[in-house]
């Protein structure tokens, strides 16, 4: 505790309070709320009841009505603290409601009916979490397909980006050529060639290559990212080239020094590059959004939007949905978090 | 690809043994090519992958952009197409008055230039001073730092149809900004459904969704300034808003360009969490470029490719001459730095 109002009260160089030191506090202390409690507020609601959701003012924790079991009737009845005509309060069981005034019964003694105000009952809640929220999606939504289809997008282009990339950074950093400059430039220019700067004529290539309604046309034009290339050459240069000439001696094919010595060297940008690879290919929307326009081939990301259009949303599937889609990238936010923020300040690419 | 997942991590010898058969069954036909190509040929082997796929997937429609900016119908395959000639973009710049959307042929895409141009007008500004101001208190002597630093990027990393989807049901009837406003006395107010308010979210969102990347480059920028030229500045008594003026901001100005031409290039591209958010409405209030060509494109009844690709042509000029201006700026500023 003592720690904790050290830590609270620490000043610039034990001098007193700065104006600065305000400010400082002021802006983390916001930030915190305001990054983080957008994302908590989302969290805490998918886990409420559709009656609960559409309450105004909305609670903090997700409660229900309090629901009992009565002789002579089927349903389950909602349970209200009234207060009677006598002054006196009672926990009661609303049978039906007609106009302002509502019928109900004492749980323990249900043959006689009480009629009560409806501004002098208040419902009895109880803390639960509305699990189904999370269990109903599976059989409601395609969700478990959507899931699988982001799953294989994900893993499979970010595969193939590894490969593909490595290889060619390896040709850029190992090999000397004709062109080489050229090709780097080239590679990198395309950084400035956006998805909504040939997005049409792209659909076209991807359609004439029969890749429309098919996951292969959302991972394809994907996978040869420059930035991938850029992190990875910019390793592989410094490893010493001498270990190449070494290998070449003993007679070892070039194709056995790229993934036999080059490719284990260079794990850790690998790594930095897979970490990229799975949040971006997660997380793409527009491109999956043109290219796939068959229900069961949606990505969450797709299916997300496309549920949350419609006219009559069901938040209470929406918002449950949405945090499963966030788990893996909060995942790696938890985990991996250093490696991003060095990739991101080292070679200020995302 | 699926059969050898994971060989990015090092889940041991049990996931590295397939991967290493694999490449093993490889290693007699390339050890084949490369006596047949030599050294040169095996580099021109390991680009190839990656050139073809750009070459298909990035250059091609680059080029054959152009051409279908001058075609007209609906056809998709650009041979089937009707050549026009420079209809389309006669047809973009059919105006009376430039400043009246409403005069235009197209009206929807002079509505979407100019919710652009005032979005990145507005959006940059506010979200360079934000991200400056965070990094300035990140890089001061703080507890927990990398906490802090890690407040700020947690939004970073979240995918756009979810950052659309939070602030949604943030801004919503019942949600969580007219219950604080409730709690203070206000009324209950349909942000999404009011013009002003909904191009206020957008960008909002937009700055909430990405301060932390740039926040990150402009602490690393930060960070590479020696302390000793501070200590020094202190000695000869300069107060610290003239040490931030002559020494932090002029030193910080290559990481500052960085970020300025990065946060220009997206904002003019802006889609994703605003078509979650908004879907450009209400009306055409939050309509952008982006979703203009989208929507002529791919979503509206009457496709028009042609026109979608006239539209993005000139997006991507104004993209090129914004990069071409900030990498201008950068040379003088490198050139002029010395006084």
């Amino acid at each position: 505790m003592s720690g904790i109002v050290r830590f609270l009260t620490r000043r610039r160089g034990g001098k007193g309070w700065h104006w600065t030191d305000i400010v400082t506090w002021a802006w983390l202390i916001g930030g915190l709320l305001v990054m983080f409690g957008p994302a908590v507020w989302l969290v805490g609601s998918s886990f409420k009841s559709p009656a609960a959701l559409a309450e105004f003012p909305p609670t903090i924790l997700p409660y229900v009505t309090q629901k009992v079991t009565v002789e002579g009737y089927d349903k389950p009845l909602d349970l209200y603290e009234a207060t009677l005509e006598d002054g006196s309060t009672a926990v009661l069981a609303e049978v039906r409601r007609i106009g302002v005034v509502s019928q109900m019964v004492d749980p323990k003694d249900p043959g006689e009916i009480v009629k009560v105000n409806i501004a002098k009952r208040t419902p009895v809640r109880e803390m639960s979490f509305a699990t189904d929220n999370y269990t109903e999606p599976f059989t409601h939504f395609d969700f478990v397909r959507y899931l699988w289809n982001s799953v294989f997008v994900t893993v499979t282009a970010t595969l193939i980006t590894l490969v593909v990339n490595s290889m060619a950074a390896f040709a850029l950093s190992k090999y000397e050529f004709r062109g080489r400059t050229m090709a780097m430039l080239l590679i990198l220019a395309t950084l400035m060639v956006p998805l909504s700067v040939i997005m049409v004529p792209l659909y076209s290539i991807v359609s004439a290559l029969g890749l429309f309604n098919n996951l292969w046309g959302v991972i394809l034009p994907t996978v040869a990212t420059p930035t991938g290339v850029f992190i990875l050459r910019q390793y592989m240069l410094t490893i010493p080239d001498e270990l190449v000439d070494a290998a070449r001696m003993d007679k070892a094919s070039e194709w056995q020094i790229y993934w036999r010595i080059i490719l284990p060297l260079t794990a850790p940008a690998l790594a930095v590059l897979a970490i990229f690879s799975v949040v971006w290919r997660w997380n793409d929307f527009l491109w999956p959004l043109i290219v796939l326009s068959r229900k069961e081939l949606y990505t969450l990301q797709v299916g997300l939007s496309i549920y949350s259009g419609e006219l009559n949303v069901q938040w209470h599937f929406i918002l449950a949905m949405t945090v499963v889609t966030m788990i893996p990238v909060v995942l790696v936010f938890i985990f991996l978090q250093r490696f991003i923020t060095t990739g991101i300040a080292g070679t200020g690419l995302k | 690809m699926r059969t050898h997942n994971s060989g990015k991590s090092s889940l041991g010898a049990l996931v590295m043994a397939p991967i290493h058969f694999l490449m093993g069954i490889l290693d007699a036909p390339l050890r084949w090519l490369q006596r047949a190509t030599g050294i040169g040929g095996m580099a021109a082997f390991f680009l190839m992958p990656n050139m073809l796929i750009f070459g298909i997937f990035v250059l091609l429609p680059f080029f054959i952009n152009f051409a279908y900016s001058m075609t007209g119908g609906t056809a998709l395959f650009l041979p089937d197409r009707t050549f026009v000639g420079a209809g389309q973009y006669a047809r973009l710049f059919d105006c009376r008055s430039y400043l009246d959307p409403g005069s235009c042929a197209e009206d929807t895409f002079w509505t979407a230039v100019k919710n652009t141009a005032w979005f990145v007008v507005l959006q940059v500004t506010l979200m360079i001073l934000v991200s400056l101001v965070t990094a300035l208190i990140l890089n001061r002597d703080l507890a927990a730092r990398s906490f802090w630093r890690a407040v700020f990027f947690f939004p970073v990393l979240l995918s756009p149809v979810v950052v659309g989807l939070i602030w949604k049901w943030i801004l919503q009837r019942q949600g969580l900004l007219n219950f604080g406003l409730y709690g203070l006395g206000f009324d209950p107010h349909v942000w999404l459904n009011d013009r002003n308010w909904a191009f206020a979210a957008t960008i909002g969102v937009s700055i909430w969704a990405h301060m932390g990347f740039y926040t990150l480059i402009l602490l690393a920028g930060l960070q590479a300034i020696p302390k000793d030229l501070y200590e020094a500045a202190e000695m000869d008594g300069t107060r610290p808003a003239r040490a931030f003026w002559r020494i932090t901001l002029p030193l910080l100005m290559p990481n500052l360009l960085v970020v300025v031409v990065l946060v220009l290039i997206r904002a003019v591209q802006i889609f994703d969490e605003v078509y979650v958010l908004t879907g450009g409405g209400p009306g055409t209030s939050t309509l952008y470029l982006t979703q203009y060509i989208y929507e002529t494109g791919f979503a509206a009844q009457l496709r028009n490719p042609g026109l979608a690709a006239a539209a993005s042509i000139l997006m991507g000029a104004v993209l090129v001459v914004l990069t071409l201006l900030q990498l201008g700026l950068g040379r003088s500023e490198k050139k002029g730095g010395r006084k």
